[in-house]
């Protein structure tokens, strides 16, 4: 076969299987020089071992690569870097004790340009002194990008880019992606956001169960098609509550609250956020990166104690002192990092089982036939793969967090507070997960979802409140929170303006003000006392 | 490959493959094992149900140690103060059981038993308070225990009682099953199989694998901690009385057992990084290495280079395990 020479990389027939689990049965990828490429598919379709393989860290049982029409067995990422194969992945691989200066000696990573993207990125008057731990995952990512594009590779990888980015900063990455377009560098652009895609995307491959089912060229209405092509049969409805949703919220507001915060704050970031959340409803949290919903959440979920404030559960103050009293009073964390929330090497048993086992007052061996009951209960009703369930490190990214929100299912849940539970998930886990918190909350259990992601406000929620600057500015009925109105609501915006380009800066300078506390929002009713 | 002989590889692995996987490690040291006794057998005739008392009564302390440290090893610390506990543990049993009588013995157990609970809990305690890294602390706390054997025996000597004596020597039913085999194996089903099987052992394991994870979930990391240590102790105060019973006295300087103990957990399985193995692996370990050193007795070679074979034996095998890991997760 002659290897055609417009192509800038081309994988054909790759193949990876582990053990008993197939990740890549047979992939194939062609990429043209001055594309961007998206490559999309569910969790587990072998997306990031597709992207592994052609950057060296992991090798392919069968298949061939070819770039610029040479064919090429890469053994390292080293390799693959010289070679002009860059990747970015999910976690910055930044130094976390060395300042960013250091970091970009380490990687001979060229000055100039890093300064010149980084200001492209939106991050200009970024510190180079500052110590990699100290900054924040979004603005390690804009930096691991800014590096990466600094090195101009041939081809980038950019893995779950925006997952965990500000809706400032995925404008500026999408900006800059499309800038990129036709020249003779190509992009591959991996993310389960299909409206990116659509933005800056020439054309999508899509993986289903580790093979390539389809090349779609990438314009208006294709998203229908890419959506069919990754879940390999007809696209179900998101959410068929729409009707009844109004009936539900009215309900919640008929009894005591579950859970209610009056004038929270903890740290610099939390001010004085104050909320009800009621049993039978999902409440939404909208907030840009860092306004004060991470330490909002500790505090909810014991591991950290407020600086002040008074946190209410069914009426009566609670004082958490260790999340293992927030769990006794019924609230349950979800977290949006799975290797902080599993025992990775243990198995899909022990993970599940971890928390009601060891909740028990007696001192007795655990009851395993009641062990077991639950587990495969939690495990059915979040359909969960177990295949691999020795170790839940071999699961894909979905079944791990099917697997934290499977712990406090199998125990019964009262209030659930989930932040970011979907963060680089599959739309089917993901329609999954919505649906069992619609199930939850229509069972009684009071649910707090934060999301980066808004559309998830109006497919899961009864109502969302928005914090900002550390404080609750607003509250917002799912009818109306539609991804504009909301985006304009976490950016704290009155006006109907659009939400303009120089937002960040303008952020730089409110978020400091006084005046954040002035409860705006359209859709905002009262707050009850 | 079709799919159809796909499909069924894979059912075939499912079946078989996860539990050899889990335990392949284990497995391997056990063959390992019985090799080196046909090669013991080969080059020494005479190597019967003696040799293999022999063996039981050399392995049993070090075998106590090593339980002791992957104890704590699989909940995440280290403790390097195992040997001077051992010493301590052993020198008081000793010291307190001379001229006594045999009812007397039973109870200067008890309380050793006791003892080695409470040094292993002031291990723990002064971890999980001072927030000092395991390894730092212990260190210290060995030259501690040491100094507190020296000054209840500044030299070998005293006794053990006989029945404790009786226990550890000699043979049961049949020549070929020591009594020392059957005690070690009381010793850890007894102790250790009930703290595997409730929440504490579930939590142990859990504070290992991810601190941050069991913190979430509820458990009390510190007090988890602390009982692993105490564990640990108790653990320790068995091997000293262990070397008591076999040596029938009492020794204040520490032996080579704390990193006998160290490299025997790594040996068997257990991640020093925590979180992963069991106890089994462990003592297979110390049979391998016990056996190791027969071996180079039989064929007259200098002890000295006895010593120098078994560390590379051991960086040999630790290196080909992880190489063999490092290719599965990357292949």
């Amino acid at each position: 076969m002659t290897v055609t020479t417009d192509l800038l990389l081309e994988a054909t027939g790759v193949s990876k299987i582990y053990g008993a689990v197939v990740a890549l049965k047979s992939a194939s990828l062609a990429v043209r020089p001055g594309e961007v490429h998206a490559l999309v598919g569910a969790n587990g379709a072998g997306k990031s071992t597709l992207v592994k393989i052609l950057t060296g860290v992991v090798h392919p049982d069968a298949g061939r690569i070819v770039v610029r029409g040479k064919e090429r067995t890469v053994h390292s990422p080293a390799e693959a870097r010289r070679g002009g194969l860059i990747s970015v992945y999910q976690e910055p691989s930044l130094i976390p004790d060395l300042d960013i200066r250091a970091n970009l000696r380490l990687t001979e990573t060229p000055r100039e340009p890093f300064r010149h993207w980084l200001g492209e990125l939106g991050l200009a008057d970024l510190d180079l002194s500052s110590l990699a731990r100290r900054l924040p995952l979004a603005t390690l990512r804009i930096i691991d990008l800014a590096r990466a594009l600094a090195i101009e590779p041939d081809v980038l990888m950019l893995d779950e880019m925006t997952a965990a980015l500000p809706a400032n900063l995925t404008e500026r990455v999408l900006e800059v992606l499309g800038s990129l377009r036709g020249g003779d560098r190509s992009v591959i652009f991996i993310s389960h956001r299909l409206i990116e895609i659509a933005a800056v995307c020439d054309r999508a491959t899509v993986l289903r169960e580790g093979e390539t089912v389809g090349v779609v060229d990438v314009t208006a209405g294709s998203e229908e098609k890419i959506v069919e092509l990754m879940l390999g049969q007809n696209v179900e409805a998101l959410s068929a509550r729409t009707a009844d949703q109004a009936v539900t919220g009215s309900r919640a507001r008929a009894t005591t609250p579950r859970v209610s915060a009056r004038s929270l704050s903890s740290g610099t970031r939390l001010q004085d956020a104050s909320f009800d959340l009621y049993p039978g409803e999902v409440l939404g949290v909208v907030a840009l990166e860092g306004q004060g919903q991470d330490e909002l959440f500790d505090i909810l979920a014991g591991s950290e104690r407020p600086r002040s404030g008074e946190l209410l559960v069914d009426g009566k103050p609670a004082n958490f002192h260790h999340p293992a009293d927030a769990i006794r009073a019924g609230l349950v964390f979800v977290a949006a990092d799975r290797a902080e929330a599993l025992l990775m090497q243990r198995s899909i048993r022990e993970n599940i089982a971890l928390p009601f086992s060891t909740r028990l007052r007696r001192w007795g061996l655990i009851d395993l036939g009641e062990e077991r009951e639950k587990v495969d209960g939690a495990v059915a009703t979040l359909q969960i793969d177990a295949r691999a369930g020795g170790e839940v490190r071999r699961l894909s990214g979905g079944n791990q967090q099917k697997v934290t929100i499977a712990r406090w299912v199998a125990g019964g849940v009262r209030t659930m507070l989930c932040f970011d539970p979907t963060r680089g998930i599959d739309i089917r886990t993901k329609t999954q997960i919505y649906r069992l918190l619609r199930d939850m909350a229509e069972a009684g259990a009071a649910i707090l979802l934060y999301t980066s992601e808004l559309k998830e406000v109006q497919l899961v929620c009864d109502r969302a409140i928005v914090i900002f600057g550390g404080r609750v500015v607003g509250e917002i009925s799912a009818a109306e929170g539609d991804e504009p109105t909301l985006l304009r609501a976490a950016y704290n915006l009155r006006s109907e303006a659009a939400v303009p380009e120089g937002v960040a800066a303008m952020l730089a300078s409110t978020s400091a003000g006084a005046d954040a506390s002035t409860p705006t929002g359209p859709g905002r009713s009262e707050v009850r006392q | 490959m079709t799919a159809a002989s796909l499909a069924a590889r894979r059912r075939a692995l499912d079946a078989v493959a996860p539990w050899a996987r889990r335990n392949a490690w284990t497995l391997g040291l056990v063959g390992f094992l019985c090799l080196l006794l046909v090669y013991t057998k080969l080059i020494q005739a005479s190597y019967d149900s003696s040799g293999i008392q022999g063996l039981a009564i050399g392995v049993l302390p070090l075998a106590l140690a090593a339980v002791a440290q992957a104890v704590v090893v699989m909940s995440g610390g280290i403790d390097l103060s195992i040997g001077s506990m051992m010493a301590f543990t052993s020198v008081v049993a000793a010291t307190m059981m001379k001229g006594q009588s045999q009812e007397f013995g039973v109870a200067v157990v008890l309380l050793v038993l006791v003892l080695g609970i409470v040094l292993g809990a002031v291990n723990g305690a002064l971890v999980v308070l001072t927030k000092v890294p395991d390894i730092v602390v212990t260190l210290a706390m060995s030259f501690v225990w040491a100094g507190c054997a020296l000054l209840v025996r500044a030299a070998p000597g005293g006794a053990a009682s006989e029945w404790l004596r009786n226990l550890v020597l000699g043979s049961f039913i049949n020549e070929w099953i020591p009594k020392s085999a059957i005690v070690l194996v009381v010793i850890v089903a007894v102790i250790w199989v009930p703290v595997a099987r409730s929440k504490m052992g579930l939590s142990l394991y859990a504070i290992g694998s991810n601190k941050l994870a069991a913190f979430r979930s509820g458990i009390p990391v510190g007090r988890t901690k602390l009982f692993a240590y105490a564990l640990t102790g108790l653990y320790s105060a068995l091997a000293g009385l262990s070397l008591t019973a076999s040596t029938g006295i009492g020794t204040p300087v520490p032996g080579p057992y704390t990193l006998m103990s160290v490299a025997a957990v790594v040996l068997g399985g257990v991640s020093l990084a925590g979180g992963r193995g069991g106890l089994f692996g462990p003592i297979v370990a110390v049979v391998v290495l016990q056996m190791i050193r027969t071996d180079m007795t039989f064929l007259s070679i200098d002890s000295n280079y006895a010593y120098v074979a078994q560390g590379l034996i051991l960086v040999g095998v630790v290196m080909v395990g992880s190489f063999a890991l490092m290719r599965r997760s990357r292949a």
